[in-house]
C-alpha cells in the first residue's frame, strides 16, 4: 500500500538501525513527544533494537492523558443532564474521571455519543434543535483546527444549541517546561509529526537556540522513526543542535497556514493545567471573546467536587518522562486496560497502554531477519 | 456510502398487499393481520412443505448419526450494509457454526422480533435475503416465530436462528488436539465484516466502500472433508476476529500460536480503514471466514482445496503452532520482532491523533 509499505521496509529499517549503532559513540537519551510515536516504537520493537545505544523516553504527547480530571468530571456532569448530548472522540470516553468514566455515563443516561469529526456534532445540533449538543474538544494542534471550524460553522448557522468544552493543549510550551526542568535527562527531541503538519517547524527555532537541544520533526512509521533518531544522534555526536525535518512528505516549514489562521481566529493561548504536569504557561487554548457564547463552561453551571487522584498511580511521572510505565508497581497488576487507574493506560496513544499492548513484560526478542 | 436505512424504503412505492406500509402492534397480536403477515409475507418468501403446514412444530425426517444443534441472535445496525444484511447474516451465522463443527446444515428456525413502525418493504427485503441465503447454504427454514414490540423497544428488526445439522465424519477433533508444528490457515481476507459495518454505521465515506465477507462456509468445510485433508480444528472468526479464535485455541491446547503479519491476507480497503482508525485487522469481526489448523505438511494441499471453492479463493497460511512460551499468541511484525497479541478489549474505538 502506497505511503505505508515503503516506510515499513524491513531491510531499510535494519540499515538505519545499523547506522544508528555505528554512529553513536555513547548512549543518548531522546524523548519522542507524541504518543503515536511511542506506539510505533514499541509495536515494531525499535526500542529494543536500539537498546544500549539510544534510551527513548516517552513524552507527554497524548492529549487524552493530559486532560485534567476536572474537565472530565465537568463532561460527566453534562452527560448526566437530560437536555444535553455530550459528544467526543472515542478515546476520551474511556478515560476515568475522579468518580466515573464517560462510557459508564452513557450506560447510565444514554447522553454520550462518539463522533469522528466535530462537524458531526454540528450536524447533530441541526438535527436536534431541542437538545444541547456539547463537543468535548480535546487534542493538540492536530485537532484544534477542526474544532475551530466547527465553532465558526455554528456561528454562521446561528446555532444556539451547540457548545464546546475546550481542553485543547499546545505541545511546544510543554516541551519548554520539560527542557527547563534541571532534573531532565533529555538530550534531544523527536517533535510530533502531525502537530508539525499544522504548525510547521519554524516555531522550534527559538526553542533550539534557547535550550541547545536538537529537535527533529519525525513521523510514525518505522523508517520515519529510525530516520528521526539517526538525525538526532548525528547532531548529538557532532555537538550540534538544530531543527531538522525528517517528515518532509507531510510537514512544511510554515505548516498549514490556513489551519493556523483558523485556529488563531477562534482560539487564544492560555495557561492550562496538564494532568501530571501542573499548570503549563501558554499550554492551552481557549475560545476568543468573540466566540465565548459557544463556551460550555459559560453556558452550564458546574460545581466542582474536590479532585482525588489515585495515590498509587504514577502517571504524572510517566507523562513527564521520569519513569517508564513498567517502573510503576501497579502496571499490569492493579492497573490494566480493563481497569485503568490513570489515563496513560486508557488512551490508545498512552504510554502505559502501549507497553501493555505490546507485552513489555513478556515479549521475546528474536534474531534479526524477516521470517522463519 | 451505501447505507440503506429502513426509513429509505418508506419512499419506495411497494405494491400494497393489504398489510399497510408499516408493522403495527396488531401484526403481532394473533389476529387476521398476523396470520396474513405470516402466510403472505413469511411463508410466501421462504415456502417449503415443512413451513407451509403452519403447525406449532415442524416434523422432520430422521437422519443418520449424531445431530449438531446451534443458535445465534442477530442485532446488527444498520440492517443493510455493503456485502450483506441482517437476513443473510442470520442464516450464514448459524449455518457456519454448524459447518465448522463438522456438520452438514439441514434445517433452521427463524425468530423475528419486529419493532412497531418497521416498513413492510424492509421486512420483505430481509425475508428475500433470508430465502436467497438459505438456498445458497442449502438449508430450509422449517419453523419460526414473529413478535412485534412497541416503538423504541427494539432497533428495527432482530432475528434469532437455530439450526440442526447432521455430523459428517471425520469430525475435526478440536483445539485440544493441536500439536507443535501444526499449521494455521485462514479461508480468506480478514476483518471485512467489522470494517464494512463500522463504515456503514458511522457513515465513513471510504472509497471504495469496504464490503462484508458474509457468506456460507459449508462448501469450504465440505471440500476439505471430501479431499481427505486431516483437520485439527476449524472455527469461524466472528466477534473478536481471528485473534479471539487464536486465543481460545492457545488456551485449550496450552501451546503458543504464532502468526506472521506479512502473511495475513488483508484487502486494501480494510488495511486502509484499520490504519486510519488505529485498529488491528486481527481483532476485527468476520462473517464468512474461518481459521483452520492442519498437521505439519498438510497446509499446501489444504490451501489448494480451499482456493478451489468460490468462498475461499483468498485462503492463506498465516502461522504455526509451537511449544508454549510466556504468551499464548504472538505476532511477528514487519521488522522481524515478535510481540504477544493482546486480546481485544470491548468495542474498538477510533483514535484521535
Amino acid at each position: 500500500m502506497k505511503y505505508l509499505d515503503e516506510y515499513r521496509d524491513p531491510a531499510g529499517c535494519r540499515r538505519l538501525a545499523k547506522e544508528i549503532r555505528t554512529t553513536a559513540t555513547r548512549s543518548w537519551t531522546i524523548m519522542e513527544v507524541c504518543g503515536g510515536q511511542t506506539h510505533g516504537l514499541l509495536r515494531h520493537g525499535i526500542d529494543r533494537e536500539l537498546d544500549g545505544v539510544v534510551r527513548l523516553i516517552h513524552g507527554p504527547g497524548c492529549p487524552v492523558c493530559v486532560t485534567p480530571l476536572e474537565s472530565i468530571d465537568f463532561a460527566l456532569d453534562l452527560a448526566r443532564r437530560q437536555d444535553v448530548l455530550l459528544t467526543s472522540f472515542g478515546d476520551m470516553l474511556r478515560v476515568p474521571g475522579s468518580r466515573q468514566r464517560l462510557l459508564e455515563g452513557r450506560g447510565e443516561t444514554g447522553n454520550v455519543g462518539i463522533v469522528y469529526s466535530p462537524l458531526d456534532a454540528i450536524r447533530l445540533a441541526e438535527e436536534q434543535p431541542d437538545r444541547q449538543i456539547v463537543f468535548f474538544a480535546v487534542g493538540f494542534e492536530t485537532t484544534a483546527p477542526a474544532t475551530a471550524l466547527a465553532v465558526r460553522r455554528a456561528a454562521e448557522l446561528g446555532l444556539d444549541n451547540f457548545s464546546l468544552l475546550v481542553a485543547h493543549v499546545c505541545v511546544l510550551p510543554a516541551m519548554e517546561t520539560l527542557a527547563a526542568n534541571p532534573n531532565s535527562s533529555v538530550q534531544g527531541f523527536l517533535a510530533a509529526g502531525h502537530v508539525c503538519t499544522v504548525t510547521g517547524h519554524a516555531c522550534y527555532e527559538e526553542f533550539v537556540s534557547r535550550f541547545r537541544l536538537p529537535v527533529v520533526v519525525t513521523g510514525f512509521e518505522p523508517i520515519d522513526l529510525l530516520a528521526g533518531i539517526l538525525q538526532c544522534v548525528e547532531q548529538l555526536e557532532r555537538g550540534e543542535a538544530s531543527v531538522a525535518n525528517c517528515y518532509g512528505r507531510s510537514v512544511r516549514t510554515d505548516g498549514n497556514t490556513h489551519a493556523v489562521e483558523l485556529m488563531g481566529e477562534v482560539y487564544e493561548v492560555c495557561d492550562r493545567p496538564w494532568r501530571g504536569f501542573g499548570v503549563v504557561p501558554g499550554g492551552g487554548l481557549k475560545l476568543r471573546p468573540k466566540y465565548a457564547s459557544f463556551d460550555a463552561t459559560e453556558r452550564f453551571d458546574f460545581n466542582s467536587l474536590p479532585i482525588v487522584e489515585p495515590k498509587e498511580c504514577r502517571s504524572g511521572e510517566v507523562l513527564s518522562g521520569q519513569i517508564k510505565p513498567t517502573d510503576c508497581e501497579c502496571f499490569g497488576t492493579r492497573c490494566t486496560p480493563e481497569s485503568p487507574m490513570g489515563a496513560p493506560m486508557v488512551s490508545t496513544e498512552g504510554a502505559c497502554s502501549a507497553y501493555y499492548q505490546y507485552g513489555a513484560a513478556e515479549s521475546t526478542a528474536l534474531t534479526e531477519g524477516a521470517k522463519s | 456510502m451505501v447505507t440503506e436505512q429502513p426509513t429509505e424504503s418508506l419512499a419506495y412505492s411497494a405494491p400494497d398487499r393489504g398489510q399497510g406500509k408499516q408493522i403495527t402492534l396488531a401484526h403481532g397480536e394473533g389476529g387476521r393481520l398476523m396470520r396474513r403477515l405470516i402466510s403472505e409475507e413469511i411463508v410466501a418468501a421462504l415456502g417449503n412443505r415443512y413451513l407451509a403446514s403452519l403447525g406449532d412444530a415442524a416434523v422432520l425426517p430422521s437422519i443418520q448419526g449424531p445431530l449438531c444443534f446451534s443458535t445465534d441472535s442477530f442485532v446488527v445496525t444498520p440492517l443493510f450494509f455493503p456485502g450483506g444484511d441482517i437476513g443473510s447474516l442470520s442464516v450464514y451465522g448459524t449455518v457456519n457454526d454448524l459447518a465448522v463443527a463438522g456438520a452438514r446444515p439441514r434445517w433452521i428456525s427463524l425468530g423475528l422480533i419486529l419493532e412497531e413502525g418497521l416498513p413492510i418493504q424492509t421486512l420483505r427485503r430481509v425475508l428475500a435475503s433470508v430465502a436467497e441465503a438459505a438456498e445458497r447454504a442449502d438449508v430450509q427454514v422449517v419453523t419460526g416465530d414473529t413478535k412485534v414490540v412497541p416503538r423504541g423497544a427494539a432497533d428495527g428488526l432482530f432475528i434469532n436462528t437455530t439450526g440442526i445439522g447432521e455430523q459428517a465424519a471425520p469430525v475435526p477433533p478440536g483445539p485440544t488436539s493441536l500439536k507443535v508444528g501444526d499449521e494455521l490457515l485462514v479461508s480468506g481476507p480478514i476483518g471485512r465484516h467489522g470494517i464494512a459495518v463500522l463504515a456503514a454505521r458511522d457513515e465513513l465515506d471510504f472509497d471504495p466502500a469496504p464490503t462484508s465477507d458474509s457468506a456460507p462456509l459449508v462448501g469450504a468445510v465440505a471440500a476439505l472433508r471430501d479431499a481427505g485433508i486431516p483437520l485439527r480444528a476449524v472455527r469461524d472468526a466472528t466477534r473478536g476476529g481471528v485473534a479471539a479464535v487464536l486465543h481460545e485455541w492457545a488456551e485449550a491446547s496450552r501451546l503458543t500460536l504464532s502468526v506472521d503479519e506479512a502473511d495475513l491476507p488483508v484487502t486494501p480497503e480494510v488495511r486502509g480503514a484499520c490504519e486510519l482508525l488505529g485498529l488491528d485487522p486481527l481483532h476485527v469481526a468476520n462473517e464468512g471466514t474461518m481459521v483452520v489448523a492442519v498437521p505439519a505438511g498438510a497446509s499446501s494441499r489444504a490451501l489448494d482445496v480451499l482456493r478451489s471453492v468460490p468462498q475461499a479463493t483468498g485462503a492463506a497460511r498465516i502461522g504455526h503452532v509451537r511449544e508454549r512460551t510466556l504468551a499464548g499468541v504472538v505476532v511477528r511484525r514487519a521488522l522481524g520482532r515478535e510481540h504477544p497479541l493482546d486480546e481485544p478489549l470491548g468495542a474498538p474505538l477510533p483514535r484521535i491523533c
